[in-house]
């Protein structure tokens, strides 16, 4: 198993037939995902990469039974396409794209507020690298050779941190079972807490590495959710020791505005819940590994 | 994006939040016909500049006489302050706002910024006005009046009140109250603002209520389509390498220490540094060119980060995912024809082709060091520095 995506999930890419959406598409055709069309308003009815395209996300879920789909929509249309799929009965949805308006990131989480907890779409992202189950789907724009199969789940807000942490448990002989980037924005679709809890019930997840980064309070959430709720052993890098205070560190949400959300002061608070923090991100993979081993 | 104070004001005023009459000047003769044009006996004048504390820097200036206007106004214009927000470089004053004086009788605090664990809006309120809201959190505490909005539906009359209320208005000025509180809302909402920040707000003896200071900042993702808050840049308020960097589509934030990065991602830039400060070093800065990492950027990226005088070493740690080592490595060597680099580099590759893109660096005969690991890179360019 994995969370999220699978061999046979039905992807849809939204934003089809631009550059972005092409390229990324055929990566993950390349991959093994089960893409099976896409959506471009007013090019409804064409074919693209041999497969067929939709004017509307509806129409295309109706057609194809697709159940996730990835975003390649400018910022400005991001917010409207995310609502679209949660409308059109999407269940994962990944938002690539870096530069939504947080006030929409807001409108786009009440408007879910409208589906019942199980009809209700798992947003991923913005400005994320998507997910991948490895040796199954990927629905994101990550190298996905650098991804073993195995049962560690990954949550991150970076992408190339992300891969660097894959690479390191891979020269381990470490697997995967998904790595879900949640992206670098202050609001996002799912926090850490949102995918600690997938990854809880999965039973083929052992362990979850989550790297997380200054700014915002999600990830001492995540730890106090972990202590409370999770079995499973969770593994933390939190990034920017050396950032200071008061700077947006390249991603929107990476900075430090109040007690809690530097570097130094995650750490601390996650270790009382228990975490197991790697203490520096060339030792992800072993941290990782330490903690496999004694399980 | 952060504006100055008149700009602010001026959107508040906009918004229905009354503001006490003023105008900016650039010179000395203009604030003395601005003063003269404002009527009254007693101004303000007031050093625009991105930061706040400015009155203990001596940014604020009291003044009784036309001509006490004119000099204050030549002794700030042209000055640099240094605030505890500006950093030992401080910030230069091109502009002064001259304001008519108020008599306060009372003043308060009232901020709103984003609360990222509700995903709402957040009013924080005090009696406490004049003090920086660290300052009010740590002294007095149980002055603090905190109102989440629901953005659904935006602020409510009654939680104005509340608000109102709770900062214990007299009763004939709650609705007045209420309605500055509300103007500020909607000022944050309806622009896209991350922050909004009035302090003081003060009740004046005429029983006005007046922002009387002000600052907001804006959401860079949203200036597409906010075109009058981005004509209000101000690029002398930022620092000039973050400037250049910001225009060339590069995130920079300069620091303190002496070897430069460059990296690909966020995340991945903040872990380097991380790397660098454990292994000895201090960074000189945050850069991350995207984790695509195209030539182009990376030749924008040298050359920002060879004006940076302090840089002794330099280092470039790259993933490479679908963007290939071997394309990014081709990427390098053309930036490397192009500037001269004075100083050691140490190179690391990961990701797809690695192989490739160090034999490519190989191959190229520039000068540089081969790491491995994040930890070999940052130990490397440690060493460097020795050298």
């Amino acid at each position: 198993m994995s969370v999220l995506i699978d061999k046979n999930t039905k992807i849809l890419i939204q934003g089809f037939t631009g550059k972005m959406g092409t390229f990324h598409a055929e990566e993950m055709i390349k991959y093994g995902s089960n893409v099976v069309g896409g959506v471009t308003p007013g090019k409804g009815g064409s074919k693209h990469l041999n497969l067929p395209v939709f004017n509307t996300v509806k129409e295309a879920v109706e057609t194809t039974g697709a159940s996730a789909s990835i975003l390649f929509v400018p910022p400005a249309f991001a917010a409207d396409s995310a609502m679209e799929a949660a409308d059109a009965g999407i269940k994962t949805c990944v938002a690539i794209v870096d530069g939504i308006p947080s006030h929409d990131m807001i409108r786009i989480k009440r408007y879910m507020r409208r589906y019942s907890r199980v009809q209700k779409m798992t947003l991923v992202g913005p400005n994320c690298a998507g997910v991948i189950s490895p040796g199954k789907a990927m629905l994101g724009i990550m190298p996905g050779h650098i991804y073993k199969e195995g049962k560690v789940g990954i949550i991150g807000r970076s992408g190339t941190l992300g891969y660097e942490a894959a690479q390191q448990m891979k020269n381990l002989g470490i697997g995967i079972s998904t790595s879900v980037g949640i992206g670098g924005d202050p609001i996002n679709g799912s926090s850490f807490k949102d995918i600690l809890e997938k990854f809880e019930e999965d039973k083929e997840t052992d362990a979850v590495l989550m790297i997380g980064e200054i700014g915002g309070p999600q990830e001492v959430a995540a730890g106090k959710f972990a202590k409370e709720n999770m079995k499973k052993p969770v593994i933390a890098y939190i990034a920017g020791l050396t950032a200071p205070k008061g700077r947006v560190m390249g991603h929107a949400g990476a900075i430090v505005s109040a007690y809690g959300e530097s570097a130094v002061e995650k750490v601390e608070l996650l270790k009382e819940c228990g975490v197991t923090i790697s203490k520096n991100p060339s030792v992800m993979g072993e941290t990782v590994k330490s903690v496999l081993v004694k399980k | 994006m952060d504006i100055h104070e008149y700009q602010a004001k001026k959107i508040l005023a906009g918004f229905g939040v009354a503001v006490p009459r003023g105008g900016i000047v650039y010179s000395p003769e203009n604030a003395e016909n601005k003063a003269r044009e404002l009527g009254g006996s007693k101004w303000v004048v007031k050093a625009q500049i991105h930061s706040g504390a400015r009155g203990k820097a001596g940014g604020i200036i009291v003044c009784n006489s036309e001509l006490e206007v004119a000099q204050a106004t030549d002794k700030l214009l042209g000055k640099k302050l240094v605030t505890n927000q500006t950093g030992p470089e401080g910030k230069i004053v091109n502009r002064v706002y001259i304001e008519e004086a108020t008599n306060i009788k009372k003043e308060l605090y009232l901020g709103l910024v984003f609360d990222r664990s509700s995903e709402s809006i957040m009013v924080v309120a005090s009696t406490e006005g004049g003090m920086s809201v660290e300052e009010i959190s740590k002294q007095k505490p149980e002055s603090i009046i905190r109102s989440k909005i629901e953005v659904a539906v935006g602020m409510q009359q009654f939680q104005a009140r509340e608000i109102a209320f709770g900062l214990g208005i007299e009763p004939k000025l709650i609705s007045r109250m209420a309605e500055a509180i509300t103007g500020c809302y909607r000022a944050f909402s309806e622009l896209d603002a991350t922050m909004v920040e009035v302090n003081p707000l003060v009740i004046s003896n005429q029983e006005q209520i007046l922002a009387l200071d002000c600052k907001m900042s804006f959401d860079n993702n949203a200036l597409f389509r906010r075109n009058q808050i981005s004509e209000l840049r101000d690029k002398t308020q930022e620092n000039a390498s973050e400037v250049y960097a910001s225009d060339r589509g590069l995130n920079y934030v300069s620091l303190d220490g002496n070897i430069g990065n460059i990296i690909n991602g966020a995340g991945l830039a903040m872990a380097s540094m991380d790397m660098i400060k454990l292994a000895g070093g201090e960074p000189a800065n945050f850069l991350d060119v995207g984790g695509g990492a195209t030539p182009e950027k990376i030749v924008k990226a040298f050359k920002l980060i060879s004006m940076d005088k302090k840089v002794k070493v330099i280092l470039v740690n790259i993933f490479a995912g679908i963007n290939r080592c071997d394309w990014v490595a081709e990427g390098i060597v053309q930036a490397l024809q192009k500037i001269e680099i004075k100083v050691p580099l140490v190179i690391r590759l990961a990701g797809t082709n690695v192989e490739k893109g160090n034999k490519i660096l190989k191959d190229s005969k520039i000068n540089y060091i081969e790491a491995n690991t994040l930890e070999d890179a940052a130990n490397k360019a440690v060493k460097a520095l020795g050298k």
